[in-house]
Protein backbone atom coordinates (compact mmCIF):
# COMPACT_ATOMS: atom_id res chain seq x y z
CA UNK A 1 0.00 0.00 0.00
CA UNK A 2 1.18 3.42 -0.63
CA UNK A 3 0.49 4.61 2.68
CA UNK A 4 3.23 2.90 4.21
CA UNK A 5 5.88 5.35 2.94
CA UNK A 6 3.51 8.02 3.86
CA UNK A 7 3.40 7.00 7.39
CA UNK A 8 6.61 6.29 7.40
CA UNK A 9 7.59 10.17 6.94
CA UNK A 10 4.52 11.17 8.95
CA UNK A 11 6.07 9.78 11.99
CA UNK A 12 9.10 12.04 11.15
CA UNK A 13 6.92 15.07 11.98
CA UNK A 14 8.24 17.60 14.37
CA UNK A 15 5.88 19.35 17.12
CA UNK A 16 5.70 23.05 16.88
CA UNK A 17 7.85 25.26 18.55
CA UNK A 18 7.10 27.10 21.79
CA UNK A 19 4.01 25.05 22.60
CA UNK A 20 2.15 25.93 19.52
CA UNK A 21 2.06 29.71 20.49
CA UNK A 22 2.14 32.29 16.92
CA UNK A 23 1.10 35.83 16.55
CA UNK A 24 -1.64 34.44 14.26
CA UNK A 25 -3.29 33.29 16.97
CA UNK A 26 -3.22 36.02 18.51
CA UNK A 27 -4.66 38.07 16.08
CA UNK A 28 -7.55 36.12 15.66
CA UNK A 29 -8.09 36.33 19.96
CA UNK A 30 -8.35 39.88 19.52
CA UNK A 31 -10.49 40.20 16.24
CA UNK A 32 -12.92 38.06 18.04
CA UNK A 33 -12.85 39.90 21.28
CA UNK A 34 -13.39 43.46 18.86
CA UNK A 35 -16.88 41.51 18.27
CA UNK A 36 -17.62 41.16 21.87
CA UNK A 37 -19.53 44.41 22.72
CA UNK A 38 -20.16 43.94 26.64
CA UNK A 39 -16.05 43.07 26.48
CA UNK A 40 -15.82 46.66 24.92
CA UNK A 41 -18.03 48.53 27.00
CA UNK A 42 -15.95 47.72 30.12
CA UNK A 43 -12.80 48.36 29.00
CA UNK A 44 -13.01 51.20 26.63
CA UNK A 45 -16.53 52.59 27.04
CA UNK A 46 -17.01 52.64 30.81
CA UNK A 47 -13.74 54.36 31.54
CA UNK A 48 -13.61 56.89 28.93
CA UNK A 49 -17.61 57.90 30.05
CA UNK A 50 -15.99 57.57 33.58
CA UNK A 51 -13.07 59.80 33.13
CA UNK A 52 -15.33 62.48 31.60
CA UNK A 53 -17.55 62.60 35.27
CA UNK A 54 -14.78 62.13 37.75
CA UNK A 55 -11.49 63.28 35.87
CA UNK A 56 -12.86 66.45 33.95
CA UNK A 57 -15.37 68.35 35.11
CA UNK A 58 -15.02 69.49 38.40
CA UNK A 59 -13.80 72.36 40.14
CA UNK A 60 -10.44 71.23 41.74
CA UNK A 61 -8.92 69.32 38.74
CA UNK A 62 -6.61 72.21 37.88
CA UNK A 63 -5.26 71.32 41.95
CA UNK A 64 -1.43 70.69 41.72
CA UNK A 65 -0.14 67.41 42.41
CA UNK A 66 3.38 66.44 42.46
CA UNK A 67 4.45 67.04 38.77
CA UNK A 68 1.17 67.46 37.46
CA UNK A 69 -2.28 68.27 38.49
CA UNK A 70 -5.25 66.23 39.71
CA UNK A 71 -6.60 65.84 36.03
CA UNK A 72 -3.28 63.99 35.49
CA UNK A 73 -4.11 61.69 38.79
CA UNK A 74 -7.31 61.29 37.48
CA UNK A 75 -6.69 59.86 34.35
CA UNK A 76 -3.86 57.73 35.50
CA UNK A 77 -6.45 56.42 37.92
CA UNK A 78 -9.18 55.79 35.00
CA UNK A 79 -6.76 54.45 33.05
CA UNK A 80 -5.66 51.92 35.56
CA UNK A 81 -9.56 50.86 36.21
CA UNK A 82 -9.96 50.64 32.43
CA UNK A 83 -6.30 48.08 31.73
CA UNK A 84 -8.07 46.21 34.60
CA UNK A 85 -10.98 45.53 33.58
CA UNK A 86 -9.80 44.58 29.80
CA UNK A 87 -7.16 42.33 30.86
CA UNK A 88 -9.41 40.55 33.75
CA UNK A 89 -12.18 40.38 31.59
CA UNK A 90 -10.19 38.50 28.46
CA UNK A 91 -8.81 36.00 31.44
CA UNK A 92 -12.50 35.33 32.51
CA UNK A 93 -13.13 34.68 28.89
CA UNK A 94 -11.54 31.01 29.49
CA UNK A 95 -14.79 30.68 31.81
CA UNK A 96 -17.08 30.63 28.35
CA UNK A 97 -14.25 28.42 26.77
CA UNK A 98 -14.07 25.71 29.37
CA UNK A 99 -18.22 26.01 29.15
CA UNK A 100 -18.37 25.44 24.89
CA UNK A 101 -15.77 22.68 25.26
CA UNK A 102 -13.69 24.44 23.31
CA UNK A 103 -10.54 24.10 25.93
CA UNK A 104 -11.28 20.76 25.56
CA UNK A 105 -11.01 20.36 21.50
CA UNK A 106 -7.69 22.97 22.34
CA UNK A 107 -6.32 19.86 23.65
CA UNK A 108 -6.28 18.26 20.96
CA UNK A 109 -3.98 20.39 19.53
CA UNK A 110 -0.41 20.95 19.91
CA UNK A 111 -1.02 24.18 22.16
CA UNK A 112 0.57 23.73 25.42
CA UNK A 113 -1.18 25.60 28.26
CA UNK A 114 1.61 27.52 29.05
CA UNK A 115 1.19 28.74 25.28
CA UNK A 116 -2.57 29.28 25.48
CA UNK A 117 -2.22 31.25 28.77
CA UNK A 118 0.54 33.62 27.02
CA UNK A 119 -1.99 33.91 24.22
CA UNK A 120 -4.89 34.86 26.50
CA UNK A 121 -2.34 37.40 28.34
CA UNK A 122 -0.97 39.26 25.23
CA UNK A 123 -4.65 39.30 23.66
CA UNK A 124 -5.47 40.93 27.28
CA UNK A 125 -2.58 43.35 26.63
CA UNK A 126 -3.59 44.24 23.12
CA UNK A 127 -7.21 45.41 24.90
CA UNK A 128 -5.53 46.80 27.82
CA UNK A 129 -3.36 48.93 25.60
CA UNK A 130 -6.80 50.02 23.41
CA UNK A 131 -8.46 50.99 27.07
CA UNK A 132 -5.05 53.15 28.55
CA UNK A 133 -5.16 54.70 24.82
CA UNK A 134 -8.57 55.82 24.68
CA UNK A 135 -8.36 57.52 28.28
CA UNK A 136 -4.87 59.27 27.46
CA UNK A 137 -6.47 60.26 23.95
CA UNK A 138 -9.19 61.96 25.76
CA UNK A 139 -7.22 63.52 28.34
CA UNK A 140 -5.47 64.68 25.67
CA UNK A 141 -7.39 66.73 23.55
CA UNK A 142 -9.65 68.27 26.51
CA UNK A 143 -6.78 70.31 27.23
CA UNK A 144 -7.03 69.94 31.28
CA UNK A 145 -4.40 67.36 31.89
CA UNK A 146 -1.05 68.97 33.39
CA UNK A 147 1.76 66.57 32.99
CA UNK A 148 5.36 66.70 31.70
CA UNK A 149 5.37 65.20 28.24
CA UNK A 150 7.69 61.92 29.65
CA UNK A 151 5.24 60.90 32.65
CA UNK A 152 2.17 60.27 30.16
CA UNK A 153 4.72 57.69 28.33
CA UNK A 154 6.31 56.32 31.35
CA UNK A 155 2.63 56.80 33.92
CA UNK A 156 1.09 55.22 30.69
CA UNK A 157 3.30 52.31 30.21
CA UNK A 158 3.03 51.19 33.78
CA UNK A 159 -0.75 50.93 33.72
CA UNK A 160 -0.71 48.96 30.94
CA UNK A 161 2.00 46.77 32.33
CA UNK A 162 0.39 46.70 35.63
CA UNK A 163 -2.68 45.74 34.68
CA UNK A 164 -1.68 42.01 33.52
CA UNK A 165 -2.01 41.58 37.46
CA UNK A 166 -5.63 41.20 36.98
CA UNK A 167 -5.13 39.09 33.81
CA UNK A 168 -3.95 36.58 36.28
CA UNK A 169 -7.16 37.51 38.13
CA UNK A 170 -9.50 36.92 35.51
CA UNK A 171 -7.76 33.58 34.88
CA UNK A 172 -8.21 32.19 38.36
CA UNK A 173 -11.55 33.70 38.61
CA UNK A 174 -12.60 32.14 35.13
CA UNK A 175 -11.06 28.75 35.93
CA UNK A 176 -12.99 29.03 39.16
CA UNK A 177 -16.61 29.98 38.67
CA UNK A 178 -19.36 28.86 36.14
CA UNK A 179 -19.31 31.29 32.74
CA UNK A 180 -22.92 32.46 33.17
CA UNK A 181 -22.22 35.59 35.98
CA UNK A 182 -18.33 35.64 35.71
CA UNK A 183 -18.43 38.56 33.96
CA UNK A 184 -20.47 40.25 36.58
CA UNK A 185 -18.80 39.09 39.26
CA UNK A 186 -15.53 40.35 37.91
CA UNK A 187 -16.82 43.67 37.49
CA UNK A 188 -18.58 44.18 40.79
CA UNK A 189 -14.93 42.89 41.98
CA UNK A 190 -13.00 45.40 40.00
CA UNK A 191 -15.67 47.99 40.84
CA UNK A 192 -14.75 47.31 44.66
CA UNK A 193 -11.32 47.52 44.66
CA UNK A 194 -10.80 50.41 42.48
CA UNK A 195 -12.81 52.13 45.24
CA UNK A 196 -10.54 50.52 48.09
CA UNK A 197 -7.80 51.46 45.60
CA UNK A 198 -8.90 55.33 45.71
CA UNK A 199 -9.48 54.86 41.89
CA UNK A 200 -13.16 56.96 42.01
CA UNK A 201 -12.64 58.90 45.37
CA UNK A 202 -9.13 60.56 46.99
CA UNK A 203 -8.70 57.48 50.02
CA UNK A 204 -8.14 60.95 52.10
CA UNK A 205 -11.81 61.25 52.01
CA UNK A 206 -12.21 57.72 53.94
CA UNK A 207 -12.50 56.64 57.54
CA UNK A 208 -9.35 56.01 58.76
CA UNK A 209 -11.18 52.15 59.66
CA UNK A 210 -11.24 52.35 55.83
CA UNK A 211 -7.94 53.78 54.76
CA UNK A 212 -5.99 50.48 56.92
CA UNK A 213 -8.36 47.84 55.09
CA UNK A 214 -7.80 49.74 51.82
CA UNK A 215 -3.71 49.23 51.92
CA UNK A 216 -4.73 45.36 52.05
CA UNK A 217 -6.73 44.99 48.85
CA UNK A 218 -5.36 44.17 45.34
CA UNK A 219 -5.24 47.24 43.62
CA UNK A 220 -4.11 49.32 46.07
CA UNK A 221 0.07 48.79 46.09
CA UNK A 222 -0.71 48.78 41.87
CA UNK A 223 -2.43 52.07 42.09
CA UNK A 224 0.15 53.51 44.05
CA UNK A 225 3.20 52.79 42.04
CA UNK A 226 1.68 54.19 39.03
CA UNK A 227 0.80 57.13 40.03
CA UNK A 228 4.29 57.24 42.16
CA UNK A 229 6.25 59.22 38.77
CA UNK A 230 3.37 61.78 39.09
CA UNK A 231 2.73 62.19 42.37
CA UNK A 232 6.36 61.68 43.97
CA UNK A 233 7.20 61.85 47.82
CA UNK A 234 8.86 58.65 48.99
CA UNK A 235 8.52 55.25 47.38
CA UNK A 236 6.70 52.62 50.48
CA UNK A 237 7.20 49.15 50.92
CA UNK A 238 4.43 48.19 51.46
CA UNK A 239 2.99 49.13 47.88
CA UNK A 240 5.71 46.92 46.72
CA UNK A 241 4.63 43.71 49.17
CA UNK A 242 0.93 44.40 48.23
CA UNK A 243 1.27 43.83 44.70
CA UNK A 244 3.90 41.12 44.57
CA UNK A 245 1.35 39.13 47.62
CA UNK A 246 -1.35 39.53 45.28
CA UNK A 247 0.16 38.70 41.69
CA UNK A 248 1.45 35.71 43.63
CA UNK A 249 -1.98 34.93 45.09
CA UNK A 250 -3.46 35.18 41.44
CA UNK A 251 -0.65 33.46 39.74
CA UNK A 252 -0.75 30.57 42.19
CA UNK A 253 -4.62 30.16 42.01
CA UNK A 254 -4.98 30.26 37.92
CA UNK A 255 -2.06 27.69 38.23
CA UNK A 256 -4.27 25.02 40.49
CA UNK A 257 -7.34 25.68 38.50
CA UNK A 258 -5.30 25.32 35.56
CA UNK A 259 -3.75 21.73 36.71
CA UNK A 260 -7.06 20.75 38.33
CA UNK A 261 -8.69 21.20 34.97
CA UNK A 262 -6.64 19.44 33.06
CA UNK A 263 -6.63 16.72 35.10
CA UNK A 264 -10.46 16.94 35.09
CA UNK A 265 -11.62 16.82 31.57
CA UNK B 1 -12.47 -8.04 1.15
CA UNK B 2 -11.24 -4.58 2.14
CA UNK B 3 -11.35 -5.95 5.60
CA UNK B 4 -8.47 -8.74 5.28
CA UNK B 5 -6.60 -6.24 3.03
CA UNK B 6 -6.69 -3.38 5.38
CA UNK B 7 -5.77 -6.22 8.47
CA UNK B 8 -2.96 -7.58 6.44
CA UNK B 9 -1.37 -4.25 6.20
CA UNK B 10 -1.98 -3.77 10.29
CA UNK B 11 0.24 -7.22 10.31
CA UNK B 12 2.96 -6.03 7.85
CA UNK B 13 3.15 -3.00 9.68
CA UNK B 14 4.40 -5.52 12.61
CA UNK B 15 7.21 -6.74 10.41
CA UNK B 16 10.38 -4.78 9.61
CA UNK B 17 10.12 -2.25 7.18
CA UNK B 18 12.08 -2.50 3.80
CA UNK B 19 13.16 1.48 4.15
CA UNK B 20 15.24 0.87 6.77
CA UNK B 21 14.49 -1.90 8.87
CA UNK B 22 12.48 0.17 11.69
CA UNK B 23 9.02 -1.74 12.10
CA UNK B 24 6.16 0.73 11.48
CA UNK B 25 4.26 1.19 14.81
CA UNK B 26 0.27 0.43 15.31
CA UNK B 27 -1.83 3.61 14.66
CA UNK B 28 -3.53 2.26 18.02
CA UNK B 29 -2.06 -0.23 20.68
CA UNK B 30 -3.72 -0.62 24.31
CA UNK B 31 -2.93 -3.02 26.54
CA UNK B 32 -4.60 -4.02 29.51
CA UNK B 33 -6.35 -0.39 30.07
CA UNK B 34 -8.20 0.57 33.05
CA UNK B 35 -10.00 3.35 33.81
CA UNK B 36 -11.91 4.29 36.52
CA UNK B 37 -14.10 7.40 37.84
CA UNK B 38 -14.29 7.28 41.67
CA UNK B 39 -16.56 3.78 42.17
CA UNK B 40 -18.05 4.11 38.35
CA UNK B 41 -15.39 1.12 36.35
CA UNK B 42 -15.75 3.07 32.89
CA UNK B 43 -13.24 0.79 31.08
CA UNK B 44 -12.28 -2.94 32.06
CA UNK B 45 -9.11 -4.26 30.65
CA UNK B 46 -9.38 -3.17 27.52
CA UNK B 47 -6.57 -4.59 24.98
CA UNK B 48 -6.86 -2.97 20.99
CA UNK B 49 -4.65 -2.99 18.45
CA UNK B 50 -5.50 -0.89 15.25
CA UNK B 51 -3.59 -1.60 12.28
CA UNK B 52 -2.58 1.96 9.59
CA UNK B 53 -5.51 2.44 6.93
CA UNK B 54 -8.02 0.33 9.25
CA UNK B 55 -11.57 1.95 9.36
CA UNK B 56 -12.77 0.96 12.99
CA UNK B 57 -16.43 0.95 14.48
CA UNK B 58 -16.21 1.03 17.98
CA UNK B 59 -20.07 -0.01 18.57
CA UNK B 60 -21.92 0.18 22.07
CA UNK B 61 -24.26 1.34 24.28
CA UNK B 62 -24.34 4.67 26.07
CA UNK B 63 -21.85 4.22 29.14
CA UNK B 64 -20.36 1.52 27.72
CA UNK B 65 -16.79 2.94 28.06
CA UNK B 66 -16.24 4.59 24.54
CA UNK B 67 -15.10 8.02 25.22
CA UNK B 68 -13.65 6.97 27.93
CA UNK B 69 -11.32 4.83 25.97
CA UNK B 70 -11.46 7.37 23.12
CA UNK B 71 -9.92 10.36 25.55
CA UNK B 72 -7.40 7.69 26.55
CA UNK B 73 -6.12 7.57 22.87
CA UNK B 74 -6.30 11.01 22.36
CA UNK B 75 -4.30 11.70 25.48
CA UNK B 76 -7.22 13.33 27.24
CA UNK B 77 -7.21 11.27 30.38
CA UNK B 78 -4.93 9.01 31.41
CA UNK B 79 -5.14 5.14 32.27
CA UNK B 80 -5.32 3.67 35.87
CA UNK B 81 -3.28 1.35 34.29
CA UNK B 82 -2.04 -0.43 31.12
CA UNK B 83 -0.37 1.06 28.35
CA UNK B 84 -1.52 3.71 25.85
CA UNK B 85 0.34 4.11 22.61
CA UNK B 86 -0.21 5.86 19.14
CA UNK B 87 2.10 5.17 16.61
CA UNK B 88 4.45 3.63 18.97
CA UNK B 89 4.80 6.61 21.03
CA UNK B 90 2.75 8.55 23.65
CA UNK B 91 -0.79 9.98 22.80
CA UNK B 92 0.22 13.30 23.62
CA UNK B 93 2.94 13.72 21.78
CA UNK B 94 1.63 12.22 18.47
CA UNK B 95 -0.94 14.91 18.70
CA UNK B 96 1.68 17.28 18.91
CA UNK B 97 3.03 15.91 15.92
CA UNK B 98 0.03 16.17 14.06
CA UNK B 99 -0.40 12.59 13.44
CA UNK B 100 -3.66 12.08 14.96
CA UNK B 101 -6.68 14.24 15.53
CA UNK B 102 -10.73 13.98 16.65
CA UNK B 103 -13.39 15.10 15.77
CA UNK B 104 -15.33 15.76 19.31
CA UNK B 105 -19.18 14.72 20.17
CA UNK B 106 -20.49 18.14 20.99
CA UNK B 107 -19.31 21.34 21.96
CA UNK B 108 -15.84 22.56 20.78
CA UNK B 109 -16.61 25.51 18.81
CA UNK B 110 -16.74 29.01 19.51
CA UNK B 111 -19.76 31.02 18.69
CA UNK B 112 -18.27 34.42 18.01
CA UNK B 113 -15.47 33.22 15.68
CA UNK B 114 -16.97 32.49 11.84
CA UNK B 115 -16.51 28.68 10.25
CA UNK B 116 -13.10 30.19 8.19
CA UNK B 117 -11.38 32.20 11.83
CA UNK B 118 -11.79 28.84 13.32
CA UNK B 119 -10.19 27.10 10.70
CA UNK B 120 -7.38 29.42 11.03
CA UNK B 121 -7.41 29.31 14.71
CA UNK B 122 -6.82 25.47 14.75
CA UNK B 123 -3.76 25.58 11.53
CA UNK B 124 -2.35 28.24 13.79
CA UNK B 125 -1.12 25.64 16.20
CA UNK B 126 -0.07 23.36 14.34
CA UNK B 127 4.09 22.98 12.79
CA UNK B 128 2.25 21.80 9.23
CA UNK B 129 -1.51 22.27 8.00
CA UNK B 130 -3.27 21.99 4.95
CA UNK B 131 -4.37 25.10 3.72
CA UNK B 132 -7.59 26.23 5.01
CA UNK B 133 -9.31 26.61 1.79
CA UNK B 134 -8.88 23.31 1.07
CA UNK B 135 -10.28 21.72 4.04
CA UNK B 136 -12.97 23.60 4.25
CA UNK B 137 -14.03 22.47 0.68
CA UNK B 138 -13.16 18.63 1.58
CA UNK B 139 -15.51 19.26 4.40
CA UNK B 140 -17.81 20.82 2.09
CA UNK B 141 -18.46 24.02 3.92
CA UNK B 142 -16.29 26.29 1.66
CA UNK B 143 -19.69 28.48 1.22
CA UNK B 144 -19.86 29.60 4.61
CA UNK B 145 -16.49 30.14 5.51
CA UNK B 146 -17.52 33.77 6.90
CA UNK B 147 -20.64 32.95 8.92
CA UNK B 148 -20.13 33.10 12.63
CA UNK B 149 -20.51 29.55 14.05
CA UNK B 150 -22.90 30.31 16.27
CA UNK B 151 -25.06 30.91 13.46
CA UNK B 152 -24.16 27.40 11.50
CA UNK B 153 -26.77 24.59 11.81
CA UNK B 154 -25.76 21.79 13.79
CA UNK B 155 -24.81 19.45 10.76
CA UNK B 156 -22.34 22.55 9.40
CA UNK B 157 -20.95 22.58 13.31
CA UNK B 158 -20.03 19.18 12.55
CA UNK B 159 -18.55 19.65 9.01
CA UNK B 160 -16.58 22.14 10.59
CA UNK B 161 -15.79 20.10 13.18
CA UNK B 162 -14.11 17.73 10.46
CA UNK B 163 -12.60 20.81 8.33
CA UNK B 164 -10.51 21.26 11.67
CA UNK B 165 -9.71 17.52 11.96
CA UNK B 166 -8.46 17.35 8.71
CA UNK B 167 -6.08 20.69 9.29
CA UNK B 168 -3.06 18.43 10.03
CA UNK B 169 -3.56 16.20 7.75
CA UNK B 170 -3.65 13.13 10.21
CA UNK B 171 -2.83 9.60 10.01
CA UNK B 172 -5.51 9.21 12.48
CA UNK B 173 -8.56 10.39 12.55
CA UNK B 174 -11.17 9.78 15.88
CA UNK B 175 -14.72 10.09 15.30
CA UNK B 176 -16.73 10.25 18.32
CA UNK B 177 -20.46 10.18 17.56
CA UNK B 178 -19.93 12.21 14.54
CA UNK B 179 -23.32 12.59 13.42
CA UNK B 180 -25.14 12.71 16.63
CA UNK B 181 -28.37 14.83 15.98
CA UNK B 182 -28.07 15.32 12.33
CA UNK B 183 -30.98 14.03 10.18
CA UNK B 184 -30.33 11.56 7.67
CA UNK B 185 -29.34 13.25 4.46
CA UNK B 186 -26.58 15.29 6.23
CA UNK B 187 -25.37 11.79 7.89
CA UNK B 188 -25.40 10.42 4.43
CA UNK B 189 -23.40 13.24 3.03
CA UNK B 190 -20.67 13.48 6.43
CA UNK B 191 -20.12 9.67 5.55
CA UNK B 192 -19.55 9.96 1.96
CA UNK B 193 -16.86 13.09 3.00
CA UNK B 194 -15.00 10.51 5.33
CA UNK B 195 -15.21 7.42 3.26
CA UNK B 196 -13.57 9.85 0.42
CA UNK B 197 -11.24 10.66 2.87
CA UNK B 198 -10.60 7.09 4.39
CA UNK B 199 -9.64 6.17 0.53
CA UNK B 200 -6.77 8.13 0.96
CA UNK B 201 -5.41 5.61 3.30
CA UNK B 202 -6.26 7.74 6.45
CA UNK B 203 -6.58 5.34 9.37
CA UNK B 204 -10.30 6.07 10.86
CA UNK B 205 -11.65 5.06 14.07
CA UNK B 206 -15.43 6.36 14.78
CA UNK B 207 -17.48 5.69 18.05
CA UNK B 208 -21.07 5.36 17.26
CA UNK B 209 -24.22 3.90 18.60
CA UNK B 210 -26.12 3.94 15.15
CA UNK B 211 -25.83 0.49 13.81
CA UNK B 212 -26.31 0.59 10.54
CA UNK B 213 -23.33 3.14 10.12
CA UNK B 214 -20.93 0.94 11.76
CA UNK B 215 -22.34 -1.81 9.45
CA UNK B 216 -21.81 0.42 6.29
CA UNK B 217 -18.81 2.51 6.80
CA UNK B 218 -16.56 0.35 9.26
CA UNK B 219 -14.30 -2.79 7.93
CA UNK B 220 -13.91 -3.61 11.25
CA UNK B 221 -16.16 -3.50 14.29
CA UNK B 222 -15.26 -3.78 17.99
CA UNK B 223 -18.14 -3.82 20.25
CA UNK B 224 -17.75 -2.94 23.64
CA UNK B 225 -19.59 -3.41 26.56
CA UNK B 226 -19.32 -2.12 30.19
CA UNK B 227 -15.99 -1.35 29.97
CA UNK B 228 -14.99 -4.72 28.16
CA UNK B 229 -14.52 -5.50 24.55
CA UNK B 230 -17.26 -8.11 23.72
CA UNK B 231 -16.94 -8.38 19.88
CA UNK B 232 -14.27 -7.88 17.04
CA UNK B 233 -14.49 -8.44 13.50
CA UNK B 234 -15.74 -8.03 10.70
CA UNK B 235 -19.81 -6.90 10.55
CA UNK B 236 -20.49 -10.20 8.92
CA UNK B 237 -18.56 -11.70 11.57
CA UNK B 238 -19.73 -10.26 14.41
CA UNK B 239 -23.18 -10.93 13.39
CA UNK B 240 -22.31 -14.58 13.32
CA UNK B 241 -21.30 -14.12 17.11
CA UNK B 242 -25.01 -14.03 17.99
CA UNK B 243 -26.10 -17.79 17.04
CA UNK B 244 -30.02 -18.26 16.85
CA UNK B 245 -32.84 -16.29 15.84
CA UNK B 246 -35.12 -13.28 17.52
CA UNK B 247 -39.11 -13.68 18.40
CA UNK B 248 -40.88 -10.09 18.20
CA UNK B 249 -44.10 -10.42 20.07
CA UNK B 250 -47.20 -8.07 21.05
CA UNK B 251 -47.31 -9.09 24.91
CA UNK B 252 -48.52 -7.00 27.27
CA UNK B 253 -46.63 -7.42 31.16
CA UNK B 254 -44.44 -9.61 29.63
CA UNK B 255 -42.80 -12.01 32.34
CA UNK B 256 -38.84 -11.39 31.34
CA UNK B 257 -37.65 -13.10 34.31
CA UNK B 258 -39.21 -16.25 33.58
CA UNK B 259 -38.99 -15.98 29.83
CA UNK B 260 -35.08 -15.36 30.50
CA UNK B 261 -35.37 -18.95 32.50
CA UNK B 262 -36.20 -20.61 29.89
CA UNK B 263 -34.29 -23.33 27.60
CA UNK B 264 -31.39 -21.93 25.32
CA UNK B 265 -33.24 -17.98 26.09
CA UNK B 266 -29.72 -15.95 25.69
CA UNK B 267 -31.61 -12.63 25.81
CA UNK B 268 -35.06 -11.23 26.89
CA UNK B 269 -36.02 -7.61 26.33
CA UNK B 270 -39.22 -5.46 26.86
CA UNK B 271 -39.86 -2.41 24.51
CA UNK B 272 -43.59 -1.66 26.20
CA UNK B 273 -46.11 -4.36 24.95
CA UNK B 274 -43.46 -5.43 22.95
CA UNK B 275 -40.90 -8.37 23.66
CA UNK B 276 -37.87 -9.73 21.65
CA UNK B 277 -36.72 -12.97 22.72
CA UNK B 278 -33.45 -13.57 21.73
CA UNK B 279 -32.82 -17.90 21.62
CA UNK B 280 -31.18 -20.84 19.91
CA UNK B 281 -34.13 -22.42 20.34
CA UNK B 282 -36.80 -20.13 18.99
CA UNK B 283 -39.63 -22.83 18.03
CA UNK B 284 -39.70 -23.93 22.08
CA UNK B 285 -40.27 -20.41 22.75
CA UNK B 286 -43.09 -19.41 19.54
CA UNK B 287 -45.10 -22.79 20.87
CA UNK B 288 -45.40 -22.04 24.51
CA UNK B 289 -45.51 -17.90 23.92
CA UNK B 290 -48.87 -19.02 21.68
CA UNK B 291 -50.36 -21.32 23.52
CA UNK B 292 -49.71 -20.59 27.13
CA UNK B 293 -49.68 -16.66 27.02
CA UNK B 294 -51.88 -14.23 25.30
CA UNK B 295 -48.77 -13.72 22.99
CA UNK B 296 -50.01 -12.41 19.36
CA UNK B 297 -48.06 -10.63 16.61
CA UNK B 298 -45.26 -12.77 16.13
CA UNK B 299 -42.50 -12.82 14.41
CA UNK B 300 -39.48 -14.42 13.95
CA UNK B 301 -36.22 -13.47 12.48
CA UNK B 302 -32.53 -14.39 12.16
CA UNK B 303 -30.11 -12.01 13.76
CA UNK B 304 -28.78 -8.83 12.08
CA UNK B 305 -25.90 -6.77 13.70
CA UNK B 306 -28.64 -5.50 16.09
CA UNK B 307 -29.35 -8.97 17.61
CA UNK B 308 -25.69 -9.38 17.84
CA UNK B 309 -25.16 -5.93 19.20
CA UNK B 310 -28.39 -6.97 21.83
CA UNK B 311 -27.10 -10.68 22.74
CA UNK B 312 -23.56 -9.29 23.36
CA UNK B 313 -24.44 -6.11 24.91
CA UNK B 314 -27.92 -6.37 27.22
CA UNK B 315 -28.41 -7.16 30.35
CA UNK B 316 -28.66 -11.24 29.73
CA UNK B 317 -25.02 -11.04 28.24
CA UNK B 318 -22.19 -12.77 29.46
CA UNK B 319 -18.56 -10.94 29.88
CA UNK B 320 -16.45 -11.47 27.11
CA UNK B 321 -16.96 -14.28 24.99
CA UNK B 322 -16.59 -15.71 21.14
CA UNK B 323 -14.65 -17.47 18.89
CA UNK B 324 -11.40 -17.11 20.63
CA UNK B 325 -12.10 -18.77 23.72
CA UNK B 326 -11.86 -17.71 27.63
CA UNK B 327 -8.52 -15.82 26.98
CA UNK B 328 -10.26 -12.30 24.92
CA UNK B 329 -12.82 -11.50 23.33
CA UNK B 330 -14.23 -12.40 19.92
CA UNK B 331 -11.04 -11.65 17.24
CA UNK B 332 -11.82 -12.88 13.48
CA UNK B 333 -8.05 -12.39 12.66
CA UNK B 334 -5.04 -13.18 14.90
Amino acid sequence: MTAQPALAAALERKPPPLGGFRAATVRLEVRRLLRNRRTMVFALVLPVLFFWGFGLNNSYVHQRVGHGNLSAVEMISIALYGAVSATATCGAMVSIERAAGWSRQLRVTPLSSTAYIVIKMLTSLVLAAGSVFAVYLIGAVTNKVSMPADLWVITGLCVWIGSLLFAAFGLFIGYLLPSENVTQIIALALTLCSFAAGLFIPLSQFSPGLQTFAKFTPLYGLSQLVHYPLVGGTLQWGWIVNLAVWLALFVTGATWRLRHDTARV
Amino acid sequence: MTVRMARDGAEAAGVPGPRDGAPLPLAVDLRGVHKSFGPVQAVRGVALAIGSGEVMAFLGPNGAGKTSTIDMILGLSRPDAGAVEVYGMAPRQAVRKGLVSAVMQAGGLLKDLTVAETAQYTASLFAVSRPVGEVLERAGISAIGGRLVGKCSGGEQQRLRFAMALIPDPELLILDEPTQGMDVEGRRGFWKAIRDDAALGRTIVFATHYLEEADAYADRIVLISKGQIVADGTAAEVKGLASGRTIRATLPGADAAGLRAMPGVEGVEVRGDTVLIHSGDTDAVARWLLTQTPARDLEITSRGLEDAFIALTGDGAASPSGPSGPSGPARAAT
